[in-house]
């Protein structure tokens, strides 16, 4: 009997009193995804730089202002917006102990998520149809080579998001692991900032100059 | 770890969030507004700028409420701004190329 209790107040694997005590007096996923963070900013930063460089080099190939759908991607990036809301009420909802609400808006999330995810194929689609392909113009490849990347990482994100979905239906995710769930939310918050960025740098700013310059 | 839990209790609150995803979409409302009324005839020396200010602000937002980076240790703004600066140096690099001359070489060949 006495063995049992010990077993129920023993600390769950993963939760802040397990984790060791750091030199800086911070959680070492948390350090470790930040550091990602960073360094993906430098890769996006990157992809972005390429774009601008190659956007007005369109050969023969379509200009931003002919191909690009502006209200589709609005409503894309509107949704992918409030994905970002719907992973902080997830955060707030295990936090304060709410699994039920937690697991409504995980899957909330991942199904916005997804929605996005499915626009940029159908965008590709339509893009590919029109004849508008990796190999038209430099500035197509930078195109599809940065809204690709950014694909993977949404679609990376939906399994994470899945996956917490998942292990909390299993009872494996009790509160004490919140900063899991905070963890998954920083990455799936940085995809979101990447778009923003790309929204404006990308599709309205070469959309509305080549509108003007025709 | 006392620090982490700490840091921890600092979140903003279920209403602060809606407050700033309703920002957010408002902004990006205001962004396509822009965006459209540029075939109105809106000139672009105004209408750019605009966009940019706004992206700046809808991503400042994300990082730094829903990141919770305002909140957070200032090591993890480090590993963060350290990132934002290094893309803004390739940025800028390029825009030199760019305001330069596309022939301009990087390196001695």
């Amino acid at each position: 009997m006495a063995t049992q209790t010990s077993d129920y107040s023993a600390p769950i694997p993963g939760s802040a009193e397990t984790q060791h005590a750091t030199s800086l007096g911070l959680a070492n996923d948390k350090l470790a995804i930040w550091g990602l963070i960073g360094s993906e900013c430098l890769f996006f930063g990157a992809l972005i730089s390429t774009y601008l460089m190659y956007v007005t080099r369109v050969g023969e190939g379509p200009t931003p202002a002919d191909i690009f759908d502006i209200p589709f991607t609005s409503a894309s990036t509107f949704i992918l917006l409030m994905s970002s809301l719907g992973m902080v009420l997830a955060l707030a909802a295990i936090q304060a102990g709410e699994m039920r609400k937690f697991r409504a808006w995980t899957l909330a999330t991942a199904l916005m998520g997804s929605t996005f995810l499915a626009g940029q194929i159908y965008e590709f689609t339509v893009f590919v149809a029109e004849g508008f392909t990796l190999q038209t113009s430099p500035f197509s490849s930078s195109f599809f080579v940065l809204t690709g990347f950014h694909g993977f990482h949404v679609a990376f994100g939906i399994m994470m998001l899945l996956a917490l979905w998942v292990a909390s239906m299993m009872g494996r995710l009790p509160q004490q692991l919140h900063t899991t769930v905070e963890n998954v939310g920083l990455y799936w918050h940085f995809v979101d900032i990447v778009w923003i960025v790309i929204f404006t740098a990308i599709y309205l700013i070469p959309a509305a100059t080549s509108v003007t310059t025709h | 770890m006392a620090d982490v839990e700490h840091e921890e209790h600092q979140h903003p609150g279920v209403g602060q969030y809606v407050e700033i995803g309703i920002i957010l979409a408002v902004m990006t409302a205001i962004e396509v507004v822009i965006f459209e009324t540029f075939d109105a005839g809106l000139p672009l020396a105004i209408g750019i700028p605009a966009l940019i200010v706004l992206t700046v602000l809808k991503f400042l937002l994300v990082v730094m409420w829903f990141m919770h980076l305002r909140f957070d240790h200032k090591m993890f703004r480090r590993f963060f701004y350290i990132g934002v600066f290094l893309a803004l140096l390739v940025y800028g690099i390029v825009a030199a190329n760019w305001f330069l001359g596309e022939n301009v070489a990087f390196c001695c060949t």
